[in-house]
């Protein structure tokens, strides 16, 4: 972790950064920016984090589909009171691109950029784009990292008044293949100076489990913030497909069939024989068990060592937030000083 | 090599429009070897150009022949009293044979009649695959002689994304992760150090990005004004 602060003694002194700072457990969640230009859906998705996260992080054309960019929704989101996490994929833009766009960020009251390579184009609605990958990552984060600590862009040139300072994170992938690459990516992360990482979904314990003590080995742990993604299971089906089709994804089978057993007392009715009124109360079962393991797992994920907080992925499903953060006794947030202890 | 292939029939007829006198000129070298381009191609082409014109009820001219590489104005020169009798030549180069007749023969028209796809190699008895995009600054050195520029999906440099899976890339099943078969690679010479290093960002300068490419060397162009 770079130790440039500025002149608050923080790095960006954003509240996510403080909150870690101050070493209390993170909670970060996430909002998905529509596709139009409907600024009051954002409003309305604000208020229900607002107060139960620490940070949430606006999506950037997530899966390669258009949608309001992260930045404009950013400063809606800044407007609103809640603090955003920028993210910022290299698909769609180059170093300029991407430098001078967190400039903007910046200058719009942003403080916290999550870098990421991005999904590929061919996964959106428009595969026929070309793709520009002119940076990867890790080469973003290091390039922010020197526009915050050095004042100065990629090609070397010194910025010439206010540097942009981002609370730096990264993206990981516990269970990617190579898997025995993952917890040294994460290092590289680091070294390029990622002050936080935020990981993909995590269900299968054991295995991340065995993942953090790889991380701790390398000393990892201490050189960022890592905090856990987590996202409450919305029926069987969806655990199932995630499982089967998501890269990277461990879903242990007792989970999936907790998630079932949710399910029971209407298993035995016939497909064509379910009520509308059936189906919402089945969905309301499962989704209360998703919310439930979804708790539970924070509360695991609470107890391993080098574990900061946890990222809350409930996109599309922004409620379910709420009951987590206070089921998991995460609620209320910590109020941070502005200074460092 | 250059790997090519054909296009459509209906769209190489929509090339050549109303023209009566065609000559399909094959090549010898890279798009013989891939089976889209060479003699045989040319040969099978203008038959094929020949039968559906009767079918259409259009009379024409259609001839073929095929030098050893399109590439390279002293092969063209033997064609050029060929050239200088059709309205039109359907190039079964690759782009660069369709250019280089275009710029030797300024008064004719030429169309391509092939694709030109990647640089690649044949891994299987009709499977070709892509290996290298020139990019200019070669990084194999660094990633056991497997190029991420051309076979990673994203073109990284520090290692695999997240959506590396069992070998095979995030945008498909069919498709190599090649972050996983360099790591696999320096693993099993015992070189895996080298993923520790961070890369820096490329240079684009020296790939497309730069601008059109060109090497001069003043060694070769002096040695020539000495004969
Ligand atoms: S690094 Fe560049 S020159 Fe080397 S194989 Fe890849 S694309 Fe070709
Ligand atoms: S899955 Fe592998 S090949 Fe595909 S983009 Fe990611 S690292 Fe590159």
């Amino acid at each position: 972790m770079t130790t440039n602060p500025s002149d608050n003694g923080y790095l960006a002194g954003s509240t996510l950064e403080r909150v870690l700072r101050a070493g209390h457990f993170a909670v970060t969640g996430e909002l998905g920016p529509p596709q139009s230009a409907d600024r009051e859906i954002i409003g309305k998705k604000a208020a229900m984090l607002m107060g139960y996260c620490d940070a949430v992080n606006i999506t950037d054309n997530q899966t390669a589909i258009v949608r309001m960019s992260s930045i404009g929704a950013g400063a809606l989101v800044v407007q609103e009171g809640l603090e955003p996490v920028i993210q910022m994929t290299c698909r769609d833009r180059n170093r300029l691109a991407i430098q001078s766009d967190l400039l903007g960020a910046y200058a719009l009251g942003m403080r916290n950029l999550l870098c990421l390579s991005g999904d590929h184009q061919s996964f959106g609605n428009h595969p026929t784009s070309k793709n520009v990958f002119d940076i990867d990552s890790v080469q973003q984060i290091q390039m922010v990292a020197d526009m915050r600590d050095e004042a100065i862009f990629q090609c070397g040139d010194k910025m010439k008044g206010q540097e942009p300072r981002f609370f730096i994170g990264a993206a990981a992938a516990p269970f990617a293949d190579p898997l025995d690459f993952r917890p040294y990516r994460l290092g590289k992360k680091a070294k390029a100076g990622a002050d936080f990482i935020q990981t993909q979904l995590i269900y299968d314990l054991e295995a991340f489990k065995v993942f953090m003590e790889k991380v701790r080995d390398l000393g990892v742990h201490e050189e960022t913030y890592i905090l856990a993604g987590v996202g409450p299971l919305k029926s069987p089906g969806m655990a199932r497909y995630m499982k089967n089709n998501v890269p990277g994804i461990l879903i242990p089978d007792e989970m999936i069939t907790r998630m079932t057993q949710a399910g029971a007392p209407w298993k035995d009715i016939p497909k064509d024989e379910l009520t509308k009124e059936d189906k919402k109360a089945r969905s309301s079962a499962w989704k209360e068990t998703g919310i439930q393991i979804c708790i539970e797992l924070i509360q695991e994920l609470q107890e391993i060592e080098g574990v900061a907080g946890v990222h809350i992925m409930a996109i599309e499903w922004e409620a379910a937030v709420k009951p987590i953060v206070e089921g998991a006794g995460l609620y209320p947030r910590p109020v941070v000083s502005e200074q460092p202890a | 090599m250059i790997v090519a292939e054909q296009k459509s029939l209906d769209e190489i007829k929509s090339l050549i429009g109303t023209s009566d006198n065609i000559l399909v000129v094959g090549c010898g070298t890279c798009v013989t070897v891939c089976f889209a381009g060479g003699s045989r191609e040319a040969a099978i082409l203008s038959s094929s150009l020949r039968m559906s014109s009767k079918l259409d009820g259009v009379s024409r001219n259609v001839a073929d022949v095929t030098v050893q590489r399109q590439c390279e104005w002293e092969y063209l020169d033997a064609i050029s009293d060929q050239i200088s009798e059709v309205d039109i030549v359907l190039s079964l180069g690759c782009g660069i044979g369709v250019q280089a007749i275009a710029e030797h023969f300024p008064n004719t028209w030429v169309v391509p009649g092939l694709n030109t796809t990647f640089l690649g190699l044949p891994t299987e008895q009709g499977v070709w695959a892509e290996r290298c995009a020139a990019c200019g600054d070669c990084v194999l050195g660094l990633t056991g002689g497997i190029c991420p520029i051309a076979r990673c999906s994203k073109s990284l440099l520090n290692g695999p994304c997240g959506g590396s899976e069992d070998g095979h890339c995030e945008i498909s099943p069919e498709t190599d992760c090649a972050w996983q078969l360099i790591y696999d690679r320096l693993e099993s010479m015992d070189k895996l150090e080298v993923l520790m290093d961070l890369q820096t960002p490329k240079n684009w300068q020296t790939s497309r990005d730069g601008g059109p490419r060109k090497i001069v060397r003043e060694d070769l162009r002096l040695a020539s004004e000495q004969e």
